[in-house]
């Protein structure tokens, strides 16, 4: 009874594939999630930034007992004077670099969590640690359920979540929006309030795209015709305007469609209401049962196996 | 199916390979514990780019593959009926239980807040979008039933034990306190042999249900080690990231899974001074080039439709990992279709190799290869990180020695092939 139970074999097969080959067929055909532009965020203006990293110390102070942050020392500064990360990392949650090409050509840029309309960390996480609120659109961490897996950080297009690699008992570390400090407190985030500026722009995401529109109509020329954070990844809450194209920021080319839509689609369809692995494990019994019919459940067994299987009926 | 069909392995516990394997995990074991005091970044190379280093990459995304022998053995046996494979799935069996259990182990190891693991338990933490949450779920779930797919050789032995060990330990200590020996332990150990005499009909009879599940449970959790890295769309290379990421893993641990049951089969044959079972072992060979036939149509036929062959063939340095993958898999596929080198060990165990280093090469193309998180970012695991790693494989191999030793897994030797067997050693001396 060799050939019926190979083709069972490759029913299951083909059965898996044809429900992969659905999932991605429905990931290309999905219908657009829609983006709630009533939540809020920041908008970075590039050519406004002048380098002077208030927002980082601002950050730092504001946020420092929430999440346990601790001060980075740079390799020159052996007294410890100063608090200089090279990177975000585990006890910085925003970043301001200076990006040169050439004397005449320069740039600053800010580092932090993008709050993505749909984000890859959220989707990921297995134990809902990282969330998104239905209400303002932040991308919020809760160590207490962070089992520190870092898919979050495997997800993130943008490397934004990071661990802290040094500690025993480690955490997540990334930009919360100040929800629970500054935000709560004054009613924006610390890094836009304190921008001397005005290169950070804190508000509803409708408010901010109207203002980059406007700054983008009132200045020909001056940037770059295109708001980093819009359409990327299905739309971030963060967004950004530069005179200098933003890969070279720092800030990678990415498509319209957030990776996420991709990957639940098809974990979706594998999965869908839990009815093929059941069907599957059905199925299975039901083949299983049937070839141990004849074999009998006792010692008896170990007789006949010399005969090999041809006796054996299914 | 009948228990009788197993045999203990009459040998020494203490040989020196135990004693290397031994010294091997205490000090993978060591660093574990400097892991759990100063951090993972104090005994790895991990970083916020490459977040999953060698540990998830081997022990766990390839560890599992690996250990699916059991998972490989169980499709062959009870859903295509081959029952006379039926005295070789213990052994499978408890590879594959100590693959899972490590893996698990090694997970623990890896993330950074353990203790809160108990939220995988809980239903308003549970998020079914993550491919993690159901590996997760489906991996505790068949580790357990792959504990309880190994429950009859413990039960059958502990029916049959006189507790001499213990009996001799325990008339040693009570003399050595000048006590006499309390009845009740004696009862006690009757009772232990009662209950495993109880529950072992039981067991058998609900058993053929656990096995089945442990057939779904792999499908799933090998079909979502794929899925996992779906989301990293800007990350991974073009020549890996595809939609039939999920499909590719689950064929790719069904070839892997009966190549190492063939290599555990001759490795332990030839360990353990048996015969090879070059029959049964010919036979399970014959399936494998079917499953990587199909496995390389999907990779290319994936790729072409992605317009990514040129990719494939521009020699670059991930195409020479993808060509080096590709080539193994079909290199061992490609000897195995031929029925002469089926029946000879050598070539057997040649294209078994072949097979499982492509197939496991391709689990690290995926997971750390072909996985790269923007400029600046390196990854290359530290010493300690990979004596982590020795520390657990090492264990792994050597509960496999010792627990043979002590309880019927292997399959019962035939009288004749010990007489066989008998003959040859004495040829050999």
């Amino acid at each position: 009874m060799r050939k019926p139970s190979r083709r069972d074999f490759l029913k299951i097969m083909g059965a898996t594939g044809a429900a992969l080959l659905a999932g991605r067929a429905g990931a290309e055909a999905s219908e657009e999630h829609h983006v709630n532009n009533e939540t809020i965020g920041m908008l970075y203006d590039a050519t406004k930034c002048v380098g002077c990293k208030a927002c980082m110390s601002a950050c730092k102070r504001v946020n420092s007992d929430y999440g346990s942050l601790s001060y980075e020392q740079a390799k020159f500064d052996s007294d410890g004077l100063w608090d200089a990360p090279e990177d975000l990392s585990g006890s910085t949650r925003t970043l301001i670099k200076l990006f040169k090409e050439s004397d005449k050509q320069w740039s600053y840029v800010k580092y932090s969590c993008m709050h993505c309309q749909k984000p890859s960390c959220v989707s990921v996480c297995p134990v809902s640690a990282m969330t998104r609120d239905k209400m303002t659109g932040t991308v919020d961490y809760n160590k207490d359920a962070c089992i520190g897996c870092r898919y979050c950080q495997v997800a993130c297009a943008f490397n934004i979540p990071k661990f802290q690699w040094e500690k025993a008992i480690p955490q997540i570390v990334k930009c919360d929006l100040c929800k629970n400090t500054n935000l709560l407190k004054k009613g924006i985030t610390a890094c836009a309030e304190v921008c001397p500026v005005g290169a950070i722009m804190f508000g509803k995401r409708k408010d901010l795209l109207e203002e980059a529109n406007k700054r983008l109509s009132e200045n020909p020329g001056k940037y770059l015709n295109h708001i980093y954070g819009e359409k990327e990844v299905g739309g971030t809450n963060h967004l950004y305007l530069s005179a200098m194209q933003f890969n070279k920021l720092g800030l990678p080319v990415l498509a319209n469609e957030a990776p996420a839509e991709f990957s639940e689609k098809i974990q979706h369809t594998i999965y869908k209401g839990f009815i093929a692995p059941v069907a599957l494990y059905g199925t299975l019994c039901f083949v299983a049962l049937k070839n141990m019919k004849g074999h009998g459940t006792d010692d008896k067994h170990s007789e006949k196996e010399e005969k090999g299987e041809s006796d054996h009926g299914a | 199916m009948g228990h009788d069909e197993y045999q203990k392995h009459d040998a020494k516990i203490l040989t020196p390979t135990f004693i290397v394997l031994l010294t091997l995990t205490l000090i993978g074991f060591a660093l574990i514990a400097v892991r759990f005091i100063k951090g993972i970044g104090a005994v790895t190379n991990m970083s916020d780019g490459y977040p999953w280093g060698i540990w998830i990459t081997y022990d766990v995304a390839t560890g599992t593959a690996i250990a699916c022998g059991g998972y490989a053995m169980a499709i062959l046996i009870y859903i295509r009926n081959h029952m006379h494979y039926h005295p070789m799935i213990r052994s499978a069996i408890l590879t594959s239980m100590f693959g899972y259990g490590l893996a698990g182990f090694s997970v623990m190891v890896d993330v950074g807040r353990p203790w809160n693991s108990y939220n995988f338990f809980i239903p308003s933490k549970w998020q079914a979008n993550s491919a993690m949450f159901e590996v997760a779920l489906c991996v505790m779930a068949y580790t357990t039933v792959l504990l309880l797919e190994f429950l009859p050789a413990v039960l059958t032995t502990l029916e049959k034990t006189e507790w001499k060990t213990l009996q001799l330990l325990l008339d040693m200590l009570y003399s050595r306190m000048g006590m006499k020996r309390p009845e009740r332990i004696g009862e006690r150990l009757d009772k232990v042999k009662e209950v495993a005499a109880w529950l072992k009909p039981r067991l058998d009879k609900v058993l053929i249900f656990v096995i089945v599940l442990g057939i779904t449970l792999p499908t799933m959790h090998q079909s979502s080690l794929g899925s996992l890295l779906l989301i990293a769309s800007t990350k991974l290379h073009p020549l890996w990231h595809t939609g039939f990421l999920p499909l590719l893993f689950l064929i790719n641990c069904m070839f892997i899974g009966y190549s190492i049951a063939i290599l555990e089969s001759v490795i332990s044959c030839y360990a353990f001074k048996r015969p090879f079972e070059t029959k049964e072992l010919s036979g399970m060979a014959r399936i494998i080039p079917w499953l990587t036939v199909i496995w390389l149509a999907v990779v290319i036929g994936d790729l072409a439709w992605r317009g990514q062959l040129g990719a494939a063939l521009s020699f670059d340095f991930y195409s020479r990992f993808f060509l080096l993958e590709f080539c193994l898999v079909a290199g061992g596929s490609l000897l195995l279709f031929s029925g002469r080198k089926r029946e000879s060990i050598r070539w057997l165990f040649a294209s078994a190799v072949l097979i499982v280093l492509g197939g496991a090469l391709y689990r690290f193309n995926v997971y750390l290869i072909g996985f790269n998180p923007g400029k600046g970012w390196h990854y290359f695991p530290s010493l300690a990180e990979l004596m982590i790693t020795v520390g657990i494989v090492a264990f792994e191999i050597l509960g496999y020695q010792v627990l043979v030793k002590i309880l019927p897994v292997l399959p019962k030797l035939h009288t004749r092939q010990q007489i066989d067997a008998g003959h040859a050693a004495e040829g050999k001396a």
